[in-house]
């Protein structure tokens, strides 16, 4: 009868972090472009791992990988996002692994940078301008001093069902 | 102590437990979905009592289930006072357990009392809605007694002297603990407890004891387990990288600790493994023992068989699927079984027969509960789908049989025509649908009056282990499960079984048949190199009926798998059937036969086309067919089984002649008729003309083509049929649509037009002759009717075994049948069982029709009662068989 209320979610939306409108995200980049998500969602950060091919996939699905007895679907942001692919097969990449309803993805990235905490104030939403694709990847565009940060939306991310209509 | 008997009071037990609480809230709640958890749990202790022979305990708890009945049905009203009598009605089973976990019997004595009360209560005698004292907290578990209730009842001889109180003093806690906590918080319903607890009168004294029964095993949360699995999985990984820094390093000094620390791990993952793990003969340790009771009890006589006890199924499905499985196995007995007297007079072998047979099947585990007994009854489940307002009249009179018989996994749904103690209250499909369907199974029932019904459950395999073949191809590592691999062939470049090619599709001539092949590569699209290498792999895997092999680089050995399912994201990709990790720590995708099979355009057919064993499996093999496809009267395909024409002959043009303004032509020294595809009679005026030659005994027609294009194999499929005569069908032969000829169509109007009706014409010694036909292809019906009919025979085909049985079962005779053996449902040989069982067709002829006729065939045919054997496409050899047959009755 005494329903137990989780204080806090692991793998919940960002809104639950804010503390004092501050929200923390994980950085990463491809080609330069910076991005964030949301530093609950990430469970771990890996660097080069052995991925096997998963043939018939969507190009975006690089593979499986094992993550500690755990099957992880890597995921490439790269081409996910519509970028070209990396020529020298990203031995150097990456990747960071989120929790989607009990499922685990590794986004493979160029490379990951620091935490930051930012202030809900510096928060846009998309331009207009922003290609359609990017803008249902993106939540949201962080406005940093020197550089934008682009916040993906995660859920949307690994969301194949709409890709695979095209 | 009986294991069944141990079990049954650790479960009780625990649903006791459950009980008090769901009990309470159903007091503050009175919701319908807490109400059928409670009545189900009554229900099933109930039940076990029941085959455990514990008739008091049954009573008891017949009582208190009466009185949840009138709750459910909304007949009685959920007050304090109602709950109190079944709280009540539980503690007496909880004395009346902890006396069986002593003694391992029921204490003597009885419970007429609190079955009178209960049964008053069922039946709205006792004004339950009195209010209860008033100052009864309403959370409190057993509120106090109802004084008026209890005062009525204590004439009765309540108390009985305990037979053994030393010996049971010590055990009788157990159960007690329960209501000594609330005693504790409601002092004041103590002595009314004991009062109506005689059997335990010192309860209140005792100090709890934990029961002896309930504390040898132990509950695990799954999870835990799971866990536990990852991390052996992990401590595996890293022993494997331990030793692999120590090989080749032999004197160091780490060697044999290693050593040792790698056999605990192995041990330590294989008990892990093992906690998951069990064979599903556990969950049916107990129903022989069920079976024979109730065999006893209703004196009927059933032969149990037990099939894949040694089945492994992951522990956490084997608990859910433990009750239903029980359930049904009561149900086949109760209700699908005849009693023996019956059976004797329908001429049914006195002995009826519940078979459960248990195996993995393409990624499932498929567990299969049939009996023999007279089948569900279609008639009464649709009176009963209208008298409950589930369907109106119009809409169950359009429903087929099928969709009727679905009703029975309705909640509160019954046909049974009286409550038995056994079954026949409506729970029970309902609750068995659920459980499967919680862990992503599915259920499927057949049902055939008076011969039985069988349910299929067919369970992921998502949990299981499997033993699977890791194969390698283009450098990528892929696991096929073992279940599905009948052999391995290695073929290189110069050995003389080398893989051969027909228009880009690889086979492979293995021993006396040709393989097709499937090539990995090119399946999944892995790229690579395509150039020759000198050794291939090939492996041979049995999908259902169809056998392929798939053509591999390497093949490396089995491994014991857990299959794990694929992420979201690649579920639609039907090669897979889910992935793993392999000892090393790599992640390996697992081929799904079935898919594979699929993609090749190999219609794979339903799970139960699999249940007969490997002779049934070698008749299934794929039905290719030869087909020759030509033009005729149009730029159309047409095709016509290569097995029917006897020869293509061109025939100069200036050799037709006219007789009666048709055209025919001298053919080795007959007069044949010829006969165009559309009717119109332009023959070419100059050259050569082909014709396909159709010949039967002494006549030959010849059906005019524009031009002959190719003999294909194929799988005939005939997707789209058309009403024109003449036509079968549309199928797709070589990719391309072609129409499937109705040769028989123009096997009768050439002669039928030409030689006036067959019937008097000749063949004068069949006439008259009823044959029945079974074939479930309209194809090969549409082509033997009318042959026979040429031939003289009255022909009635039907499409199926039941059809035909159920034209027996309304009195049709018929001098000879002819039966397919591959057909969905019943088959050809279950149907010659039938046949010659029992009944007016006992003595009748029976042909059996295949498209692969083997000596092992004939053998089978032969001893299900089958006259002879015949391949699909002889059709001189059907014809001669037929009248061999006849006339060889007609001798006898």
């Amino acid at each position: 009868m005494n329903q137990i209320v989780p204080a806090t979610t692991k793998q919940g939306s960002h809104e639950i972090l804010s503390t004092e409108d501050h929200e923390e995200f994980v950085t990463m980049f491809i080609e330069g472009q910076m991005f964030g998500i949301p530093v609950l969602m990430v469970q771990d950060v890996l660097g080069s791992q052995k991925i096997t091919r998963i043939p018939l996939a969507p190009p975006e699905v690089a593979g499986s990988l094992n993550l500690r007895g755990r099957i992880v679907t890597a995921i490439d942001v790269r081409l996910r996002l519509r970028l070209p692919s990396r020529k020298e097969d990203g031995e150097d990449a990456m990747s960071v692994v989120v929790d989607m309803k009990g499922e685990l993805y590794s986004l493979r990235v160029d490379s990951v940078g620091e935490v930051l905490s930012l202030p809900a104030a510096k928060f846009e939403r998309n331009p207009p301008t922003l290609d359609p694709l990017w803008r249902e990847f993106s939540t949201g565009i962080y406005r940093l001093e020197n550089k934008l940060l682009v916040i993906l939306d995660v859920p949307r991310l690994l969301d194949f069902t709409k890709s695979e209509a095209l | 102590m009986d294991d069944l008997l141990s079990e049954f009071l650790t479960e009780t037990a625990e649903s006791l437990a459950t009980l008090d609480v769901e009990l309470v809230k159903l007091e503050q709640n009175p919701e319908p979905k807490i109400l059928s958890n409670i009545f189900r749990l009554v229900h099933t202790i109930k039940g076990t009592c029941g085959f455990l022979g514990l008739p008091r305990l049954e009573a008891v708890a017949h009582a208190g289930e009466n009185v949840l009945g009138k709750f459910r049905d909304g007949e009685l009203h959920v007050t304090p006072a109602a709950v109190t009598m079944i709280l009540t009605c539980l503690d007496r089973i909880k004395t009346i357990l902890s006396h069986i976990e002593a003694t391992e019997a029921e204490p003597e004595g009885d419970d007429k009392d609190l079955i009178a009360q209960l049964n008053a209560a069922a039946e709205g005698k006792l004004h339950l809605d009195d209010p209860a004292p008033a100052e009864e907290p309403a959370a409190a578990a057993p509120p106090p007694e109802p004084e008026p209730v209890v005062a009525e009842a204590e004439p009765a001889p309540v108390s009985q002297p305990e037979p053994e109180p030393v010996a049971a003093a010590p055990a009788q806690h157990q159960q007690e603990h329960e209501p000594e906590h609330e005693h504790e918080h409601v002092p004041a319903s103590v002595p009314v407890t004991q009062a109506i607890v005689p059997a335990a009168p010192s309860i209140a004294n005792e100090v709890p004891k934990e029961s002896a029964v309930a504390a040898q095993t132990i509950r695990v949360n799954v999870e835990l387990l799971e866990n536990l699995m990852t991390l052996v999985s992990e401590l595996v990984l890293t022993r494997n990288q331990l030793l692999q820094m120590v090989r080749g390093n032999d004197d160091s000094e780490f060697a044999t600790p290693l050593q040792r620390l790698s056999h605990i791990t192995t041990d330590l993952q294989e008990g892990v493994m093992k906690t998951r793990m069990q064979p599903i003969g556990n969950a049916w340790a107990k129903l022989p023992r069920i079976v024979r009771d109730l065999s006893v009890e209703m004196n009927k006589k059933i032969d149990l068989q037990m099939i894949g006890a040694e089945t492994e199924l992951d522990r956490q499905v084997l608990e859910l699927i433990k009750d239903p499985l029980t359930h049904m196995v009561r149900n086949s007995a109760d209700h699908g079984l005849e009693s023996t007297n019956e059976r004797r007079l329908i001429g049914k072998p006195e002995v009826g027969k519940i078979v459960l047979n248990a195996y993995h099947e393409g990624g499932h585990i498929i567990i299969e509960i049939s009996d023999d007994g007279r089948g569900l009854n279609i008639a009464r489940i649709r009176q009963k789908v209208m008298a409950n307002g589930l369907a109106t009249e119009s809409e169950v009179e359009q429903m087929t049989d099928q969709q009727v018989s679905q009703y029975i996994f309705r909640a509160g749904f019954s046909t049974a025509e009286k409550v038995t103690s056994v079954s026949g209250r409506g729970v029970g499909m309902d609750v068995v649908r659920t459980n499967i369907e919680k862990i992503g199974g599915t259920i499927e029932l057949k049902t055939q009056q008076g011969r039985g019904t069988s349910f299929i459950i067919k369970i992921p395999l998502t949990l299981a282990i499997v033993s699977a073949l890791i194969v390698e191809c283009a450098g990528e590592r892929f696991a096929i499960p073992q279940i599905s691999v009948l052999e391995l062939v290695r073929t290189t470049a110069n050995s003389e079984h080398g893989i051969e090619v027909i228009n880009n599709a690889p086979v492979l001539r293995l021993r006396d048949r040709l393989l097709p092949l499937v090539s990995l590569r090119t399946l999944l699209r892995l790229g690579g190199d395509a150039e020759e290498r000198t050794e291939t792999f090939i492996v041979v895997t049995q999908v259902g009926a169809y056998t392929f092999g798939i053509i591999v680089d390497r093949v490396f050995d089995t491994e014991e798998i857990v299959v794990k399912p694929v992420a979201p994201i690649l579920r639609h990709i039907s090669m897979f059937s889910g992935n793993t990790i392999l000892g090393d720590g790599s992640v390996i995708m697992i081929l799904d036969p079935n898919g594979i099979a699929g993609s090749t355009g190999e219609i794979v057919g339903g799970s139960q086309a699999a249940t007969e064993t490997a002779a049934a499996r070698d008749l299934h093999a794929e039905d290719r067919q030869s087909l020759l496809v030509f033009r005729a009267g149009g730029n159309d395909l047409k095709g016509v089984p290569l097995a029917l024409v006897a020869r293509l002959e061109e025939i100069e043009v200036e050799q037709i002649e006219h007789s009666h303004g048709k055209p025919v032509v001298q053919y080795r020294g007959k007069l044949m008729p010829l006969v165009t595809i559309d009717g119109s009679f332009d023959v070419r005026t100059e050259g050569r003309q082909p014709v396909l030659v159709f010949a039967d005994r002494e006549r030959s027609m010849g059906l005019v083509v524009d031009e002959i294009v190719d003999i294909v194999e194929e799988r005939l499929k005939v997707e789209l049929s058309v009403d024109q005569p003449g036509l079968i069908g549309t199928a797709v032969v070589s990719g391309k649509a072609t129409d499937i000829i109705d040769a028989g169509f123009y096997l009768t109007q050439a002669w039928g037009d030409w030689f006036g009706s067959p019937e008097q014409e000749f063949q004068g010694e069949n006439e008259g002759k009823r044959i029945l036909l079974v074939d479930d292809s309209p194809f090969f019906r549409n082509l033997l009717t009318p042959l026979l009919s040429v031939a003289g025979y009255e022909v009635v085909s039907v499409d199926s075994a039941d059809k035909a049985l159920s034209l027996r079962e309304a009195g049709d005779t018929f001098d000879a049948i002819i039966s397919d053996i591959e057909m969905p449902g019943m088959n050809g040989f279950d149907f010659a069982q039938a046949v010659r069982s029992e009944g007016r067709w006992a003595k009748v002829p029976l042909v059996a029709l295949s498209s692969h006729a083997t000596e092992k065939d004939f053998e089978r045919g032969r001893e299900v009662g089958f006259t002879d054997y015949v391949a699909k496409f002889d059709r001189d050899a059907l014809l001669q068989t037929l009248a061999q047959s006849l006339s060889a009755k007609g001798a006898a």
